[in-house]
């Protein structure tokens, strides 16, 4: 038998580096993704209210936040896509289609509104599995599988819509989705129990690491996150409040962000889909059936993109042979893009959704409230995309330069 | 050289590629606390012979024995259930998680939750224990929490070979643990190997590099154009005598000699 190797193992600190060029290391690098875009949303809103001093009124910024509900839905099931490194161009389309057999089923043949709500999500998860499947049993590329998802459900969408090639919405239950505000009252109840559960959560979590005895235990963290988070939800409450009070379009957007970032972050499933996305054959060798991820990923954004284009016929009270087209698809994934999800896979977050469709939404109503021609706002958000995927690419590089892939 | 039943055996063991015999009739074994080193030239058939160990691939003929059992070893999961764990050459680390995330990838620890309806993952425990784990190993990381992209690559490899005993395997097999490593690091991961040792695990260890074969095994096995060339007990091999079997420059080397040995 040979002997041990005689010499031990020295430990050696390998990485030591200045807290502050830390955090402008990480804020290149991307890691920081989140706070570079609240600096442009900052920027946006300055300049906007500069131009325009009705920009930042309550009744502009509820309008806003109406308008960007149907697209952050879908940029949420969008943003699990851009986690697994692939794309979805069929979002669009899908959202199209699921409102026109909600509206359809509902209208035409006389179904509940719920019952039709759940059909046209159906629809959409069907699709998108069917996208996913496709995928993964035959090697397509998602781009391709998507692409020609995109052209088959715009076929479908007119033939669903049929002769008349719209079908308006009545029933008050749906159409209440986008339309419905909450009273000042029950809006702040919402958002208390908002502030209690999130200080709650974020604090319990924190205590149990202290109780475990693990390492990073200052309570500074925790407590400004409570305190943005905070604050946020009161000058979001008392600007709705000022207008028509808090709508359930809204809350229904933030409760899927919520929700599907809860599952990012804090379920297996998510742990995997962010495992796919960085090293799919680490994943597969890890004992993860990553083709059951894909599938059930792009399941989630066929099931997304049917909620917003429900929320969105909602909200224009009718299901039209436009329903799902026109630039919806781009901004859908453009917004998580702007705001920090990565196009190459395993880097993001689900409120980049939000976020994104905050910034490029601002864009499009600042530039509305300046009666700029629609020439300009496809410009100047196709430039703000452009410049989000550059910074994407060199923040990539700087990682890839520091050792990081 | 070890009286006990060796905890893998591997009988007759051939895989073929269309034209090409990758491997051909190799029989192969390591005993608990024991540490194979398995050489040989560029193509002679150590990465099939890992994968199939691995259950990556599947052999044409061969028997395989575990525990002195019969078990055919038909998938990387029946592998892992047996109780072999793979650390391959590109480590297979998700460079996009922090070092816990990737220890327990694929096997996450789940806390109920409050009303038990949240499945949320147990940070908390998946922590402490990759913290006591490491510790145990004496690895050495910056942070658990920093992304695995920022380590180096003895830092990597240790989290990889780290991550393969949360299995509590029995058998693991490295695939040139100290390739692209430093000196320091090359030696950090030595001396992870003799813990493994230590612990009572079969280890195999796949390398190009002699001076570690000699270091850290017991028993040298070589492989060429997919037969085994020769054993060797590592205590009293010479290194000349390993290149002239990895070469094929020597038709006599040791006990089980091939007859493919006198292809000059």
């Amino acid at each position: 038998m040979s002997s041990a190797p005689q010499q031990a193992a020295p430990p050696l600190p390998e990485k030591l580096k200045a807290p502050g060029t830390d955090i402008v290391r990480r804020f290149v690098q991307g890691d920081l993704a989140s706070l570079r875009v609240f600096v442009v949303l900052g920027l946006i809103w300055a300049v906007f209210q500069f131009e325009n001093s009705h920009f930042l009124t309550a009744q502009n910024l509820t309008n806003l936040f109406l308008q960007i509900t149907a697209v952050g839905l879908i940029s949420v099931g969008v943003v699990y896509v851009l986690l697994l490194g692939e794309i979805d161009l069929s979002v669009g389309a899908v959202s199209g289609l699921a409102a026109a057999a909600t509206a359809v089923l509902q209208v035409k043949h006389g179904w509940g509104p719920y019952t039709a709500i759940g059909a046209g999500i159906v629809v959409g998860l069907t699709i998108g599995a069917a996208q996913g499947f496709l995928f993964t049993q035959f090697g397509i590329p998602s781009f391709v599988v998507t692409l020609a998802g995109l052209l088959i459900w715009q076929g479908a969408l007119l033939k669903v819509l049929g002769s008349t090639g719209t079908v308006n919405i009545t029933d008050p239950k749906l159409t209440g989705l986008a339309n419905t505000f909450y009273s000042s009252t029950v809006s702040w109840v919402i958002g208390i129990g908002v502030i209690v559960v999130y200080a709650g959560g974020t604090l319990w979590a924190w205590r149990q690491r202290v109780s475990a005895g693990l390492a990073d235990q200052q309570l500074a963290g925790p407590i400004v996150r409570v305190v943005v988070v905070g604050a946020a939800t009161i000058a979001a409450v008392s600007i709705f409040n000022q207008d028509r009070g808090l709508p359930l379009a809204v809350l229904i957007l933030i409760v899927f962000v919520a929700t599907m970032e809860y599952a990012a972050t804090r379920t297996r499933f998510g742990r995997h889909v962010f495992a796919v996305g960085g090293n799919a054959e680490a994943a597969r060798r890890a004992g993860i059936r990553i083709n059951a991820i894909r599938i059930a990923v792009f399941s989630i954004a066929g099931a997304m993109a049917a909620i917003g284009g429900i929320l969105a016929a909602s909200r224009l009270l009718a299901v039209s042979q436009n329903s799902g087209g026109s630039d919806l698809l781009l901004l859908a994934i453009a917004g998580p893009v702007i705001a920090g999800t990565s196009l190459f896979g395993g880097r993001g977050s689900v409120w980049t959704a939000l976020l994104g469709a905050l910034v490029i939404g601002s864009i499009s109503n600042g530039m509305d409230l300046l009666a700029l021609d629609s020439s300009v706002k496809f410009m100047v958000t196709g430039g703000v995309l452009l410049v989000a995927v550059i910074v994407d690419a060199l923040a990539r590089r700087q990682r890839q330069a520091a050792g990081r892939v | 050289m070890n009286a006990n039943t060796p905890l893998l055996a591997l009988h007759g063991v051939s895989k073929r590629f269309g034209a090409v015999q990758a491997l051909g009739g190799v029989d192969f074994e390591v005993a608990a606390g024991e540490v194979v080193g398995l050489v040989g030239d560029n193509g002679a058939g150590k990465s099939t012979l890992v994968k199939i160990i691995a259950g990556i691939y599947s052999p044409d003929e061969g028997e395989f024995f575990f525990e002195g059992k019969p078990v055919s070893i038909n998938g990387p999961t029946a592998a892992t259930e047996l109780g072999i764990a793979t650390v391959y050459q590109d480590l297979a680390l998700c460079d996009n998680l922090d070092v816990v995330s990737n220890l327990f990838l694929g096997r996450e620890k789940i806390s109920a939750g409050a009303a038990g309806l949240t499945r949320r993952l147990d940070e908390i425990e998946m922590e402490r224990s990759s913290e006591e784990l490491l510790s145990n190993l004496a690895v050495t990381i910056p942070s658990l929490r920093s992304e695995v992209g920022t380590l180096s690559g003895g830092q990597r490899q240790q989290v990889a070979v780290a991550r393969s005993l949360l299995g509590e395997p029995k058998v693991v097999l490295l695939d040139e643990p100290t390739a692209a490593l430093g000196v320091a690091q090359t030696a950090q991961v030595l001396a992870l190997i003799t813990r493994l040792r230590e612990r009572g695990l079969g280890v195999v260890v796949i390398s190009h590099n002699l001076a570690d074969v000699f270091q850290v095994t017991d028993r040298i096995f070589v492989l060429r154009l997919g037969l085994q060339e020769a054993t060797f007990t590592t205590a009293s091999a010479t290194r000349s005598e390993v290149v002239a079997a990895i070469t094929g420059a020597t038709e006599r080397t040791a006990a089980n000699a091939n007859p493919d040995g006198g292809r000059l």
